[in-house]
């Protein structure tokens, strides 16, 4: 039942987002982060969406120029990580309205806080979109 | 659009992102973020930081440590952020510290008083973000001090701060489960919260419960059922729904929850057949959310008692993910069919076809997922062409973790099933040649003492028979170059016992060899060790036989060379060569006797030869020897620690440290009240007590039975390599469910050796199906007595999309962002023109292109020189997205990889939303948010973020 990491990443192997959920030293995640995204770009569309990678299985998605990662446990649902991280990204897509690269570049801190809200411990905690959103906007609109 | 004032931060900060997200390298990105480390470092050492200022420059720092850089003098200023009024900046300043730093940092401890703080607002909200800091930030020695606040806020009125309790609970548990060993309680008493957030994120911490004590939950059962009933009946709000789906997030976890709550548990599985059997019948089979649902009752059905109609179902909707086209489906049904092989193996037969597909295919993680199901179903009959294929896929790829594991399982089920001599020592010779240095020592150790012991049966031809195959293949390999070190190990052993045995090789030309390796591999001392020993072996049994012995020149020379070694290891054995060679021939037949290796040494514990020696000094008057036990005056200090026996050692002191409790070692089972335990540790102790000194006694007489069992004979199933021991003592890499899957595999093959194989039906497969496929089906599955249901034309039509795949890939391997080479079936594109929804939108084209003046002209360029590019096949679409800033200028259909571009990308405009690369259908439409997406673009180009076009230098960064 554990996610380990959420990474998103955009085509050029650039870090948008990553948010790790057991501690890792900078240098291990600069590590990690290179290795995955390398293994995962150069994967076709036609293959399968996971790829295994040391002790973790990776589960990953593109959405246009972003792709977005997340490392699992070896025992974990791997299509219901796929739809997690859909389920992710309507999520900012209500939000953002039509969520694009940027937006999660300009609202970082919003983009790990609805992150925040859906994964506990490691855990898929929330999946109702509105239950993520409300504390997000009634925080906004208090300050 | 939801993000108000969504670009109204600093002028600095838009620069920073717009710089970070054009950079073209990793070096410019580095240089970008150093500078701005430098900024940062200025700014935030300034005294008076306004206060609005403070927050920007915090995400600024996550940037920072987001890119690969340090920036640890920004830290304190992140704690500092978590006490400010403002709950977005708190928020943030929470946030910044679980990204920075780990539990067990320094700056924590500043910010306890805090949380702490935070936990009693009056605010839900901050309530909420002190729970979240909660489960990042508190170690175990901090939990104290947050624990009586979190178990109050178990309470809370607001579902959203009862959720998060329960969530730092769990994190507790995680960290130190004895210290809310007491309040487990309120994770049962949770499960039942009127809220269903709640209750969904209770099933974590459940699930981790049931998963370590299984037996105390088992009386949830029935509320684990109706609640996934409840659930699937869509009983709860319409907000967990996901693309139709009533919570499947939720479902997939209780799933998960019952099948460790039925696992062998008749009674308890029995509640759950018919729910299990509802959601296999309502699952939507053409959603991906739907498959993951159907999947986790897969597992759940796999592992919980077996009921038939629940395994039909299971089975059917496994041929339906083996039939997909999805490599996610098939991936899916290559493992669900793992776990349904344990109970009925006859249904991997049905698939067999599509399974060698898969194996075959170029994907590797299915090329992976497929080899462990072949792992699964290894028997005698058909391990050749399986370890056959493992190998070759071993030697094929260069990821060394996963090397050792299959290299590691092959040698496993090498050992367990092998045919004959001759295959199992080509098929070693192959695995330690391609990977010997990546497989464990003992596999090694073990390999030779085979060799050594034969099978087991008293059949001295086949074992000599063995000795001198392997003599052979040894002799033929040993001159390639470049052979890992520990099977040089097993070559110069096996030649030094038994090169010369039958006699076809002189001593003078295996010496030769031998003295070849150690010149070799000269680096090598284990080798140099392993080599002189068997020259010493060799010479020995020359001498033995009577023989006179010349020594070759090149040994002599090695054993100068060798006896002035550094390593007194390599001396030693020198010199004893050397010395062996001088003595008559009785004596170095008692020396080295010839094949004794397996001949246990008794060793004279009572030291009775010396009886002589010491009689001779007593009667000159020596004093006689008083052990040390019954000298006068010694303290009784060994005493105590032999006799460390329960009833003892109330007499004397006690020096090992109290054991802790362990409530779970209750012999009551699934009483919940375990505060009771609590107060009365005193029976428990004594209780645990007598376990461990209960628990030793079977291991050491089980391993003292097993350690006979090595020396003395190997007499084990027919044809069974090795022993199950070796198994599961010796391959600690091997994940621990292979001890699990040894078992059932050993189950599997006791009742196919109990079942007469039909040997008519071997060969007798489909008649339309390639040849070469059914005989590797028929191989691989045996008996196929089921045909496959597949027809010819379906199958070669799978076939042929893999290998456009595989072509393209061998083309452009690495560069994903190579136009496809059009692929059988293109998935869902963005760009995909022949999508209805985008034509229909097509009346809309105008605002885009109103849009046009707006952009400046180099980008108007690229767009053209785009449109230009693939007009050939979308003429019609770039004109669509001419308004859009891409920065796309190759051909490549369905990726808009600008930074104005949306994610969910241009159809979304026509309303609906398709993911790249899925095939799952079209997942819900919404109203078209056109102008919204229009003046977010126009904004953007205003603002001049110019998109970035590809990054052919950042790839070379990345990939070398």
């Amino acid at each position: 039942m554990t996610i380990r990491f959420v990474l998103m990443v955009n085509k050029q192997g650039q870090t948008r987002l990553a948010q790790y959920y057991e501690y890792l030293t900078l240098e291990e995640r600069r590590a990690l982060e290179g290795e995955i995204v390398r293994k995962c770009l150069a994967r076709t569309e036609q293959q399968c969406s996971f790829v295994e990678h040391r002790n973790y299985k990776v589960v990953y998605r593109r959405y246009a120029s972003l792709f977005f990662l997340v490392g699992v446990d070896n025992d974990e649902n791997e299509l219901a990580i796929l739809e997690f991280i859909h389920l992710l990204v309507e999520t900012m897509d209500r939000h953002f309205g039509n969520v694009c690269e940027l937006d999660i570049m300009f609202h970082l801190e919003k983009a790990h806080f609805m992150l925040e809200e859906m994964v506990m411990n490691g855990c898929i905690v929330e999946t109702s979109k509105s239950n993520i959103l409300t504390p997000i906007q009634l925080m906004e609109k208090s300050s | 659009m939801g993000s108000q004032g969504g670009f109204g931060q600093s002028k600095e900060f838009l620069d920073l992102v717009k710089s970070i997200g054009e950079s073209r390298s990793k070096s410019e990105e580095d240089r970008i973020v150093l500078s701005e480390i430098e900024t940062l470092r200025r700014r935030l050492s300034d005294p008076d930081v306004p206060k609005r200022k403070i927050k920007e420059y915090i995400v600024r720092l996550v940037y920072v440590e987001m890119l690969g850089h340090d920036a640890s003098f920004g830290h304190i200023y992140a704690v500092k952020m978590t006490h400010d009024d403002n709950l977005l900046s708190k928020r943030t300043g929470y946030l910044a510290v679980t990204l920075f730093l780990n539990e067990d940092h320094d700056l924590i401890i500043l910010i306890v008083n805090t949380i702490q703080k935070d936990l009693r607002s009056d605010n839900y909200l901050v309530v909420c973000v002190a729970l979240n800091a909660v489960c990042r930030l508190i170690n175990e020695e901090t939990i104290p001090a947050v624990l009586p606040q979190v178990v109050e806020l178990l309470g809370h009125p607001k579902e959203a701060v009862r959720k998060k309790a329960i969530m730092a609970l769990h994190r507790f548990y995680q960290k130190s489960p004895s210290t809310v060993s007491h309040l487990v309680s309120n994770f049962r008493k949770k499960l039942c919260d009127n809220d269903p957030g709640v209750m969904g994120a209770t099933l974590c911490p459940l699930f981790d419960l049931v998963t370590t004590d299984v037996n105390s939950y088992k009386d949830l059962v029935i509320s684990f059922v109706s609640i996934l009933k409840q659930v699937a009946e869509h009983r709860l709000p319409k907000t967990y729904d996901y693309h139709q789906m009533p919570a499947p997030f939720i479902q997939i976890k209780l799933l998960k929850i019952l099948a460790l709550l039925g696992s062998g548990d008749k009674q308890a599985s029995e509640k759950m057949y018919t729910v299990v059997g509802d959601i296999f019948r309502k699952c939507d089979t053409t959603s991906n959310i739907g498959n993951a649902v159907l999947y986790e009752c897969i597992c759940c059905v796999s592992c919980i008692y077996p009921n038939t109609k629940l395994l039909e179902a299971a089975a059917e909707s496994i041929a339906k993910f083996l039939k997909s086209d999805s490599h996610n489906l098939k991936y899916m049904g290559i493992d669900a069919l793992g776990r349904l092989i344990k109970i009925n193996l006859d249904i991997a037969e049905q698939h067999q076809l599509a399974v060698i597909d898969c194996l075959e295919d170029p994907d590797d993680t299915l090329k992976r997922k497929t080899f462990e199901l072949l792992y699964k179903m290894t028997k005698s009959s058909n391990v050749e062409v399986i370890v056959d294929r493992m190998i070759d896929y071993m030697i094929s790829i260069n990821d060394n973790h996963y090397k050792t594991e299959i290299a590691s399982r092959c040698v496993e089920l090498a050992e367990q099933f092998a045919p004959s001599n001759q295959w199992f020592i080509q098929t070693m010779n192959r695995v330690f040649e391609h990977a010997g240095d990546l497989v464990n020592i003992k596999v090694v150790h073990n390999l030779m003492r085979l060799i050594a012991e034969g099978f087991g049966e008293d059949d001295e031809t086949a074992d000599s028979q063995l000795r001198s195959s392997a003599v052979e293949s040894y002799l033929r390999i040993m001159s390639d170059p470049k052979l890992p070190s520990v099977f040089l190990q097993v070559i110069c052993w096996v030649l030094g016992e038994y090169g010369t045995a039958d006699g076809k090789y002189s001593t003078s030309y295996i010496s030769g060899k031998l003295c070849d390796v150690a010149e070799a591999y000269s680096s090598d001392e284990t080798v140099k060790e392993y080599a002189i020993t068997a020259l010493m072996k060799l010479h020995a049994f020359e001498m033995a036989a009577g023989r006179k012995i010349d020594m070759l020149p090149e040994c002599q020379s090695l054993i100068e060379e060798l006896s002035a070694s550094h390593s007194t290891e390599l001396q030693q054995r020198a010199y004893e060569l050397q010395s062996l060679v001088s003595l008559d021939r009785r004596a170095v037949e008692s020396v080295m006797p010839s094949d004794a290796s397996c001949e246990d040494i008794e060793v004279d514990k009572e030291l009775s030869f010396l009886d002589k020696h010491i009689q001779e000094a007593i009667e000159r008057g020596a004093q006689p020897y008083i052990p040390e036990s019954e000298r006068s005056g010694s303290l009784n200090i060994s005493n105590l620690s032999i006799r460390d026996q329960p009833e003892v050692s109330t007499q004397g002191l006690r020096f090992e440290a109290y054991e802790l409790p362990k409530p779970v070692m209750q012999p009551k089972p699934s009483i919940p009240q375990a505060s009771s335990t609590e107060l009365v540790p005193v029976p428990e102790s004594s209780y645990s007590r007598e376990s461990t000194y209960a628990v030793p006694v079977p291991t050491v007489s089980s391993s003292a039975s097993g350690s006979t069992e090595l020396k003395l004979r190997l007499d084990g199933v027919q044809k069974k390599w090795g022993r199950p021991v070796y198994v599961s003592s010796s391959t600690p890499d091997v994940p621990s469910q292979n001890s699990e899957n040894g078992v059932s595999r050993n189950d599997v093959s006791s009742i196919l050796t109990s079942r007469p194989q039909p040997s008519l039906d071997y060969r007798k497969p489909p008649v339309e199906i390639s040849s070469e496929k059914q005989r590797l089906a028929a191989s691989l599955f045996g008996a196929s007595s089921k045909t496959e249901q597949r027809t010819t034309s379906t199958h070669k039509a799978v076939k042929s999309t893999g290998q456009a795949a595989e072509k393209t890939q061998v083309a452009k391997p690495i560069d994903p962002s190579t136009p496809k080479a059009a692929p059988v079936q293109p998935p869902p594109d963005l760009l995909d023109l022949g999508d209805p929804i985008t034509t229909s939108s097509a009346p809309e084209v105008d605002p885009f292109k109103q849009l046009d003046g707006l952009l400046d002209q180099s980008e108007h360029a690229s767009v053209l020189s785009h449109t230009v590019d693939s007009s050939a096949k979308l003429p019609d679409i770039m004109s669509l997205y001419s308004g859009m800033p891409s920065g796309q200028t190759s051909g490549t259909v369905g990726s808009i990889s600008v930074n104005g571009g949306h994610l969910i990308s241009p159809s979304e405009v026509g309303g609906t939303l398709a993911p790249v690369g899925t095939s799952g259908p079209v997942q819900f439409s919404k109203g078209p948010n056109l102008k919204d997406a229009l003046s977010k673009d126009a904004r953007l180009s205003q603002m001049g973020v110019t998109p970035m076009s590809q990054n052919p230098n950042l790839f070379k960064d990345l990939l070398g």
